[in-house]
């Protein structure tokens, strides 16, 4: 089981969270202004990446925030969470530290 | 029987403490701290079991949890009965009954046995081939025989009768097994100040010291320095100590599973639960798992009386008993003299230690040679001879170029075997740490860890007792250190220097005989040979991986503990590949097997899942009602009269909400207070609908897509006041309704001030349906008028009724004339008793679920969830009329307007059915075609969404989704099923009261 940082109540197994998807997947400001090629890739195109993904989680059974998190996907081990509205971090960086 | 293989003295089990039991019905004694497996020998039992697939008679071969051979079924009752345990782990107690497994009848004679004659045509992966005669020969034929004849242990024949325990712990640093490495390491964590929990899979702590008669640790005796620290670390108050705990599992970021076995070793029905599960976080983790000798692998390798070196070794000196009388040992690994030395001193005639080195040296070699014990060195073992019992070892000359010179047979009782030690890196396997290969041990070790984990002792390859206690000590400073805890000074440990140990080998040892004529067993649990490894090569498979799924290698429940290796040896040797660049295979959880029980834990019975109950459960109870479950929630399906079946019951509960009213309990549906300056703003971007015209006191049928453009949900929604929603979900999508509005609040508009309570558990709901629905209710309300000018379809009160604060909504799911009567949940059944006695003049009747779908497909209302699938728009429901058309956007509107979603495009529509005959009642899910003559693959245009017998129109109807479905109203379609063709007409999708004069009564 995962020990997942929320960023507003601190380490918490995994069990108290729910995944939500990849993060900083941006919904158009006006969705009438993009074309539909790009609304299908808001949609369905994911990076799927190998090694460190920026990804939400919900504090379902804690304070209910959503966060959005950097977890390496070949090892399981975060990076980084932080809360929605910050940048994402330097993954490099964060890695090192 | 009379342990006539007892040693008058020495071990640690408690001569003055017999303990009865048996073994296959037969009476047996053994003595308090004995094993199964050590009773059996103090018996002169090493017939244990017989092989998976050929039946062979199998004793016992090791002293732990590595032991392939000897499983055995455990229990009084089969309530109790837990099959596959290992002899050698299970403790005796007084009127423990064990047998022995796979055979029949008895462990002696075993018909199946004939298996080992016809050995030959079941070589590995025959199970594959037989998949490639034709079906009839797989499910008649071979499926049922494999199945009857391999196998291991019997599942009960009772559900279990005991109860397990479940908790979490954490602490600063968790030393996974007590031999000398782990009690050091625990002792230099708790010096350093951190908790500390120790565990240990036997039912004392010490390991190797436990059978350690020799060393001396600190100037005292081994086993004094053990009961001392034992005193020390639990005098210390931080250590949890955890004995008959088998840590199972190593799960990401440092959190370990295990099994505490807390009642299978008492006598009598224990109180309390059998296991308890352990879910530790623990901030360092310690390793000390130790190491598992490894077998020899040549012909005939299999036999009862053979063992291993180091396992013998621990039963003449842990537990007092003399394993036979006469041995032979071979080995490539020095620690075999050790072992011949102490039988030798136990009493055992040593008739020859075949060493295949060419020239073996050291410390025990001396030692052994000093004792007169006839060394043979460059010496390999080419047979074995006995049935139930090995009866004589046939050495011959090694030489330096592997060729075997003449055998000749040594007779024997006893044959032991010792190829070197495989480091315990299961744990840390499973952990995702590197294994790296160590030329010089000849073993995988622990490389880099992927967790905050630390190994200690022989699970990485260190032997010499005194560094063993010194790299224990070092590793629990280390991992104390990390865990926030204060520096500790190194520590050395002063023992009375044993010789060093070394050697080792893996593969088959060369036997210079027919390679096909002999069978030298690798995985003796799965009855993989030499040659089954060398056949699978020579079929092209070169992954070990690969291999070790063909021949079944290392996939019993030992996980191939002692085979792994000697598999690696043989692949290396056929493929001319070093071990390192073969690899090794994946270690998986569990370590050793374990049940399902613990797993389970109190999710049993009542407790397996979540049940909801509303609060006119037992009402319904109470009037004999038929519940079903809607996601977590038990609800009234019907209430059958005596002598009603289904049918009738939901016929006479339609008929009644028709004529003049019924009840309903609706207080399963999903309920969101969405408050708030731009609650409006909120639903308005949410739901398709327009909200913000809505008048407080009024309700809409709000729908919900998801950004895809499908429906996700729908429901009634009232408008309280200018800044307060009523939203109702469906049943099942309340957390998923909610989930997603919380979602969109706090990421996508996070400006909007508004605010989501979840409050279906607050709102018990009364639907009360029916041309006769006001004036049962009428007499209840105060502070609100609802009569039809008041109070029209589709709008909302704040009032009392029955006395109680409540939510009037007038609102209709039947067709008829209905309100909806939320209370607070508590009130919930009394109001509902009050209404229902005050009914019954005018002829109310309680309807359930079946019901509630029968009356709303007859209007053609639709299911979320039944009439739509995941890929269904609002426009191919029926519902485009819903749309704010205005509103700049929504969730769900730009997907709409994709190619594909709309105009011009022949998408499947909701629509109505009638089958010819008005009897026939569709089956839901059937298919729809035109052409019922057309060949398959036939092209089928939709399928039937919700069908039903209508009291109402005393004839069929059902709801589909047909391709272009409502440009074909009128055609007939065809419903092909097995055996008929049933013809329907395609209708509109509302059956009853199309103009809806009814839902004003």
């Amino acid at each position: 089981m995962l020990l997942i940082t929320c960023p507003f109540c601190g380490p918490r197994p995994e069990l108290e969270f729910g995944y939500a998807g990849e993060a900083h997947v941006v919904r158009a400001q006006d969705p009438r202004e993009v074309s539909d090629l790009q609304w299908t890739e808001y949609l369905y195109q994911r990076s799927n990446v190998r090694g460190v993904h920026a990804e939400r989680w919900r504090h379902a059974h804690g304070c209910a925030q959503f966060f959005n998190a950097l977890r390496d996907t070949t090892t399981d081990h975060f990076v980084a969470t932080y809360r929605i509205g910050e940048p994402r971090p330097d993954a490099a960086v964060e890695a090192g530290r | 029987m009379s342990q006539n293989f007892r040693l008058p003295t020495g071990g640690r089990v408690n001569r003055a403490k017999t303990i009865n039991f048996t073994f296959d019905g037969r009476r047996m004694s053994g003595l308090e701290g004995d094993t199964l497996a050590s009773a059996l020998l103090a018996n002169g039992e090493h017939l244990a079991g017989r092989s998976f697939k050929y039946h062979r008679p199998r004793g016992i071969l090791s002293a732990g949890a590595e032991e392939p051979n000897a499983l055995v079924g455990v229990g009084a009752d089969e309530g109790h009965y837990s099959p596959n345990l290992r002899a050698t782990q299970v403790e005796l107690f007084e009127g423990l009954v064990a047998e022995s497994q796979n055979r029949s009848p008895s462990l002696r004679y075993d018909w199946a046995g004939v298996n080992n004659l016809i050995w030959r045509f079941i070589p590995a992966g025959f199970y594959y081939k037989t998949f490639m005669w034709p079906r009839g020969a797989w499910t008649k034929f071979f499926e049922p025989r494999i199945r009857a004849m391999a196998g291991l242990g019997r599942a009960p024949r009772a559900p279990d009768a005991t109860t397990y325990a479940q908790r979490y712990a954490h602490c600063d640093v968790l030393v996974v097994g007590a031999g000398p490495a782990g009690l050091a390491a625990a002792l230099a964590a708790v010096q350093g100040g951190q908790r500390v929990i120790l565990c240990d899979e036997q039912n004392e702590l010490g390991g190797s010291l436990l059978s350690e008669t020799d060393a001396a640790i600190d100037g005292i005796p081994a086993v004094r320095w053990l009961s001392e620290t034992i005193a020390q670390l639990r005098s210390a108050g931080s250590v949890q100590i955890l004995t008959r705990t088998t840590a199972f599992g190593y799960f990401p970021h440092n959190m370990l599973g295990l099994v505490e076995r807390l009642t299978d070793h008492l006598p009598g029905a224990a109180s309390g639960p059998r296991e308890r599960l352990w879910q530790v976080r623990a901030k360092q983790v310690v390793l000390a798992a130790g190491e598992i000798e490894r077998p020899l692998v040549f012909p005939d390798n299999d036999r009862p009386g053979i063992m291993l070196a180091g396992a013998a070794r621990i039963y003449a000196s842990r537990y007092g008993v003399k394993p036979g009388q006469r041995a032979v040992i071979v080995t490539a690994h020095d620690s075999a003299y050790r072992a011949a030395l102490a039988l030798y001193q136990a009493g055992v005639g040593i008739a020859a230690i075949a060493d295949v080195r060419a020239n073996p040296q050291g410390g025990w070699v001396d030692l052994a040679r000093k004792a007169g014990l006839p060394v043979r060195a460059g010496c390999t073992i080419t047979g074995t001879s006995g049935r139930l019992r090995v009866t004589g070892a046939d050495l011959a000359p090694l030489a330096a170029d592997g060729t075997v010179g003449a055998s000749e047979r040594v007779s024997c009782d006893l044959l032991l075997m010792s190829g070197g030690f495989t480091p315990s890196v299961h744990l840390f396997s499973q952990s995702r740490g590197k294994l790296v290969y160590d030329e010089a041990l000849g073993a995988f070790v622990p490389g880099a860890p992927a967790e905050d984990c630390w190994v200690a002792g022989a699970c990485r390859g260190v032997s010499l007792l005194s560094e063993v206690l010194a790299d224990g000590f070092a590793k629990g400073a280390s991992a104390a250190r990390a865990a926030g805890g204060g520096p500790v000074p190194a520590r050395s440990f002063a023992t009375t220097q044993a010789p060093a140990t070394g050697g080792g080998f893996a593969g088959a040892l060369p036997h210079g005989k027919n390679p096909a004529s002999v069978r030298a067993f690798v995985d003796f649990q799965n009855d993989s040979t030499a040659k089954d490894i060398k056949l699978a090569i020579s079929e092209g498979l070169r992954s070990i991986e690969h291999i070790k799924r063909y021949t079944t290698t290392g996939m019993a429940t030992d996980q191939g503990k002692i085979s792994n290796m000697n598999a690696l040896g043989i692949a290396t040797d056929v493929l001319a590949r070093p071990i390192a660049q073969i690899g090794t295979t994946t270690f998986r959880m569990p370590y050793t097997p374990t049940t399902f029980g613990v797993f389970a834990g109190y999710a049993r019975g009542d407790l397996f899942d979540t049940v909801r109950r509303t609060p006119v459960h037992h009402w319904a109870q109470a009037q004999g009602a038929v519940f079903e479950d809607v996601s977590l929630w038990k609800r009234a399906r019907y209430f059958p009269l005596p002598g009603e079946d289904m049918h009738q019951a939901v016929a006479r509960e339609c008929r009644a909400v028709r004529a003049a009213a019924g009840i309903f309990d609706a207080s399963t549906l999903g309920k969101i207070e969405v408050v708030g300056p731009d609650a409006a703003e909120f639903l308005n971007r949410m739901y398709v609908n327009a909200w913000s015209k809505l008048k407080p006191g009024r309700l809409r049928y709000g729908l919900l897509l998801r950004e895809d453009g499908f429906i996700l949900d729908d429901g009634v929604i009232g408008r309280m006041s200018d800044e307060c929603f009523h939203v109702t979900t469906t049943t099942g999508g309340a957390a998923r309704v909610l989930t997603m509005m919380e979602d969109y609040r706090q990421t996508e508009f996070p400006e909007l001030k508004v605010w989501l309570t979840s409050t279906t558990e607050q709102w018990a709901v009364i639907a009360l349906q029916g041309p006769k629905a006001r004036e049962i209710l009428a007499p209840f309300v105060e502070g609100a008028d609802i009569s039809h000018a008041a109070m029209p379809h589709m709008s909302v009160v704040e009032c009392r009724v029955a006395g109680v604060p409540a939510r009037l909504f007038r609102v209709s799911f039947t067709g008829e004339l209905g309100f909806e009567i939320n209370v607070p949940a508590d009130y919930g059944r009394a109001v509902w008793e009050a209404i229902f006695a005050a009914g019954q003049p005018a002829g109310l009747v309680a309807y359930g679920t079946e019901t509630m779908h029968v009356l709303r497909a007859e209007k053609g209302y639709i299911i979320v969830g039944q009439e739509t699938d995941g890929t269904v728009t609002p426009d191919d429901a029926g519902l485009s009329w819903a749309i704010g058309k205005a509103k700049p956007d929504f969730v769900g509107k730009r997907a709409l307007a994709r190619a594909g979603m709309g105009e011009g495009v022949q998408r499947k529509q909701l629509v109505g059915l009638l089958t010819d005959d008005p009897q026939v009642v569709l089956e839901e899910g059937a298919q729809l075609v035109a052409d019922p003559a057309q060949p398959p693959p036939m092209t089928m245009l939709g399928h039937v969404t919700s069908s039903y017998w209508s009291a109402t129109l005393n004839r069929s109807m059902a709801l589909a989704l047909v391709k272009n479905g409502r440009a074909r109203i009128g055609e007939t379609l065809h419903v092909p099923m097995p055996g008929r063709v049933i013809r329907v007409t395609i209708t509109g999708p509302v059956f009853y009261d199309a103009e809806g004069i009814k839902l004003d009564g």
